[in-house]
């Protein structure tokens, strides 16, 4: 299979105070599949994540070195304006966090941020996104609402209509499933595979069996360090480090 | 029985008296103001502003210290949140968290939190001799607003603070910057709880006496503009007592019956917001 | 390998400015601390250039019209009334917090919170209205008599016993944040050796949470030291360094209070009463350094 660099990490360290959390990663993400960020807790699989959006920015005594490219820009340049990143990517993080608005508000807000004030077209976008977040029919008739009514498991599909809605290249997700109920991860990983015809999607999970399922490309990480990265089926069936083959047996964890 | 178990039932007997002291305290207080403010009552009390000789037992009210009193502190109050919001915000969501810049801010909030009233007052005096002012509303506004900004900006920075940091990175993956998150998310998280630091800091401003005794001055009239002296409640009941005539006095019970009935008003509605109110409120 | 040129668009001058002046207004909220000890500096340089410091601390003799400004008294005054109140407070405090913490059922707590709150909120002037009303009386009526001597009932124990029930509420208020600081852990651990409840409370609660009650009760001595209104209304105001507790005094907040109209007709006095409370900032900043210093390590030390 050949693929297609969407985003590509060169030489990127990360520091928080005197801890090394992310030691010299150089790897490629490919464009328009799901790559699948896979460790055992604490190896900074979320700072990786974390890096590609310059979420870590706000984090007191963070030192980031390296370069990360999207589309050929470097993102880590301090020049580089922040917000113009964060919009070519979507976010959800572990548990859905809606805004203190309402659903309608939710989806909205990005647009309106970037400068979008017509009100047909708010709508539209509004519609259009919630549909690809299967959450439409469930609250079209209550969009005034606040975000807080709904269950966890439509929150986390607002979160993503919402991310959607600023129209990014890329989606980034921290476990999105993690906090929720069976069947609402599934409708997640459903809603994922049918984004990845138009959008790089990039996880973080601890499922093995969800990266499994769902994952083109997957990245091992260990304490810090890139141990194996490939595309899914090599990673499962033949890896080719020894802690890689440990973990994915489920020997450490 | 074992001498320990002695010390324990001894000590536990201390403990609930205590307890009792400091509770029936309250009891008392409340309950000395109304009985003997209660008499004294009238509609012309908060109707009415002091006719002459009222200092000698004539009629009137103390409408001009109510609404001088009000004046007074939702002008303070206002002046207040013109700083501490801007600042509670910076603290949370400019600085990076718990930077030693911010922890050292709320150092000295803390700090000037402890300055007692009367030091505010006297600071707001200079401040008014020297920009050649004289006791007026807008002297007792200045003083009354530095008397509540630190604990107003330390209240509002505690409920800003309980804003989840994944809160603002969803806003921030949005592509959404420092301000417009300030804006339009964490200030709208976080409203019942800033609402209820503004209205406890209303609730102090009207209650102080000893910031606006030199600043604001005292007046029979209700003030048309911010440059005319202004009555305070406070000082109203003050200035009652302080007459010999058992009538005035009986009306400076009834005042500090109103002070007592308007704070504790002020402080079960701060304590009902924060529960209502909470329709956006992300939990 | 380009950065983004992105042109500076208006939101993001918008987040730059909003910035900028927000940082402005914080840094001009700091800057009270200074303008206040500034200001009522330069306000009491006068009295300070005209009397060496010993005779304006040292001296009782406090005759403004002469131009004769010793401040023990007042000084002398503030300490009787804070020291009262301290020993009425701190007592009480402690065992209501140590009963709340540590025997009673979280719903009492619950309960009882808020009352300490309305205690707090209580306008200063209303407490002086109950010293008057009840507090003076029972001092004359009762205490007096029953101490064989004579008093007015406005006197220092008068202005202790006001001043105590103010602190209550900020004594017992970080002193129960102390002690619920406490791991449940280390009280299960003492229990498990077969303490009992006091035991465990004597020697690991408390010992672990006494410098956290020593910063509320500097808390609250703080709070005595700068009361004005209610102190004020009950202490009598007698301009004499006081030897008991029956004796009224005159401390330096009531000092500051009482005299605001007479202060700029006489030369120097104004400035005298700046001096005073520059005094009592100074005292109150020091006290209130100290007692965050101390709560900050404590919260270190038991995490």
């Amino acid at each position: 299979m050949d693929y297609q660099t969407h985003i590509s990490v060169q030489n990127l360290n990360v520091h928080y105070g005197n801890q090394q959390v992310l030691k010299n990663i150089t790897l490629n993400i490919p464009d328009r599949k799901i790559t699948a960020i896979i460790g055992p807790s604490g190896c900074g699989k979320t700072t990786l994540l974390k890096s590609f959006n310059r979420l870590i920015d706000s984090v007191e005594g963070v030192k980031v070195s390296g370069q990360v490219l999207v589309d050929d820009e470097n993102i880590l340049d301090p020049k580089t304006e922040v917000t113009h990143i964060r919009k070519k990517m979507g976010l959800l993080l572990q548990k859905p966090y809606p805004l203190p608005m309402s659903i309608y508000d939710n989806v909205a807000y990005g647009p309106r941020i970037h400068g979008m004030k017509d009100k047909k077209r708010l709508d539209e976008i509004v519609e259009r996104f919630l549909k690809k977040a299967s959450l439409w029919d469930e609250v079209k008739e209550r969009l005034s609402q606040p975000a807080s009514m709904l269950s966890v498991g439509q929150q986390q599909r607002l979160c993503l209509a919402r991310g959607l809605a600023v129209e990014p290249e890329i989606i980034l997700g921290d476990e999105p499933t993690s906090a929720l109920d069976p069947q609402s991860s599934q409708r997640i990983e459903h809603a994922f595979i049918e984004l990845k015809q138009d959008y790089t999607i990039v996880i973080v999970t601890h499922i093995l069996r969800q990266a499994r399922r769902m994952a083109d490309y997957v990245v091992f990480l260990y304490l810090g360090e890139l141990i194996e990265h490939g595309p899914a089926w090599d990673i499962f069936n033949n890896p080719k480090q020894a802690l890689t083959r440990e973990y994915i047996k489920g020997l450490i964890s | 029985m074992e001498r320990r178990n002695i010390e324990e039932k001894i000590f536990k007997g201390l403990m609930l008296i205590s307890t009792v002291v400091i509770l029936s305290s309250l009891i008392l207080i409340l309950l000395t103001v109304l009985v003997k403010g209660f008499p004294y009552l009238s509609l012309a009390m908060v109707t009415q502003v002091p006719q002459g000789g009222y200092y000698l037992g004539k009629g009137g009210g103390i409408l001009n210290a109510i609404v001088g009193s009000m004046y007074l502190a939702g002008g303070a109050t206002f002046l207040a949140i013109l700083f501490s919001l801007p600042v509670a915000l910076y603290l949370n969501v400019y600085s990076k968290s718990d930077s030693k810049f911010v922890s050292a801010c709320r150092f000295a909030f803390d700090v000037l939190c402890g300055v007692p009233s009367i030091v505010y007052g006297a600071f707001g005096f200079t401040i008014m001799i020297f920009f050649g002012m004289r006791a007026s509303l807008l002297g007792g506004i200045i003083a009354i607003a530095m008397l509540i900004m630190p604990m107003m900006i330390r209240s509002m920075d505690e409920v800003i603070r309980l804003v989840p940091r994944e809160l603002m990175d969803a806003s921030y993956a949005l592509g959404a910057n420092r301000w417009e998150t300030a804006l339009k998310v964490v200030a709208r998280q976080s409203l019942p709880g800033i609402l209820t630091s503004i209205l406890i800091a209303f609730g102090r401003g009207i209650g102080d006496a000893a910031a606006v005794i030199f600043t604001a001055g005292f007046t029979d009239a209700i003030p048309t503009s911010l440059l005319r002296p202004v009555a305070t409640l406070p000082l109203a009941i003050f200035f009652q007592l302080g007459v010999p005539i058992p009538e005035v006095q009986g009306r400076a019970y009834a005042s500090a019956l109103i002070l007592t009935i308007l704070i504790l008003i002020i402080s079960l509605a701060a304590r009902l917001l924060s529960k209502k109110l909470t329709r956006h409120v992300v939990k | 390998m380009k950065p983004l040129k992105v042109p500076m668009s208006a939101r993001r001058v918008k987040d730059i400015l909003a910035s900028k002046i927000m940082l402005l207004f914080t840094l001009a909220a700091l800057a009270l601390i200074f303008l206040m000890v500034a200001g009522l500096y330069l306000k009491s340089k006068p009295i300070l250039a005209s009397q060496p410091l010993g005779e304006l601390f040292f001296s009782s003799r406090w005759r403004p019209f002469r131009g004769e400004f010793g401040f023990l008294s007042f000084i002398m005054g503030t300490v009787w009334v804070t020291g009262v109140a301290v020993l009425i407070a701190v007592p009480l405090c402690l065992l209501t917090s140590i009963y709340l913490s540590e025997y009673a059922h979280s719903r009492i707590r619950e309960w009882v919170k808020p009352l300490i709150d309305i205690l707090a909120g209580i306008p200063s002037v209303v407490f002086g209205v109950w010293g008057m009303l009840v507090i003076v009386p029972f001092i004359k009526d009762v205490v007096a008599p029953f101490a064989g001597t004579f008093s007015t009932g406005y006197s220092v124990l008068a202005g202790g016993i006001v001043l105590a029930i103010m602190i209550f509420p900020v004594i017992i208020h970080v002193s129960l944040e102390i002690f619920r600081a406490v791991p449940q852990e280390i009280r299960e651990a003492s229990l498990a050796v077969g303490a009992t409840r006091w035991q465990t409370i004597k020697h690991v609660v408390m010992r672990k949470a006494l410098p956290g009650v020593a910063a509320a009760v500097v808390l609250g001595i703080s709070r005595a030291f700068g009361e004005t209104m209610a102190v004020l209304m009950v202490v009598g105001n007698v301009a004499k360094i006081p030897h008991s507790v029956l004796d009224p005094a005159y401390p330096l907040p009531a000092l500051i209070a009482n005299n605001y109209g007479e202060m700029l007709s006489i030369p120097l006095y104004d400035s005298a009463l700046m001096l005073a409370a520059l005094i009592l900032l100074l005292v109150i900043l020091v006290f209130n350094t100290l007692s965050k210093i101390i709560l900050i390590r404590v919260q270190r030390s038991i995490r």
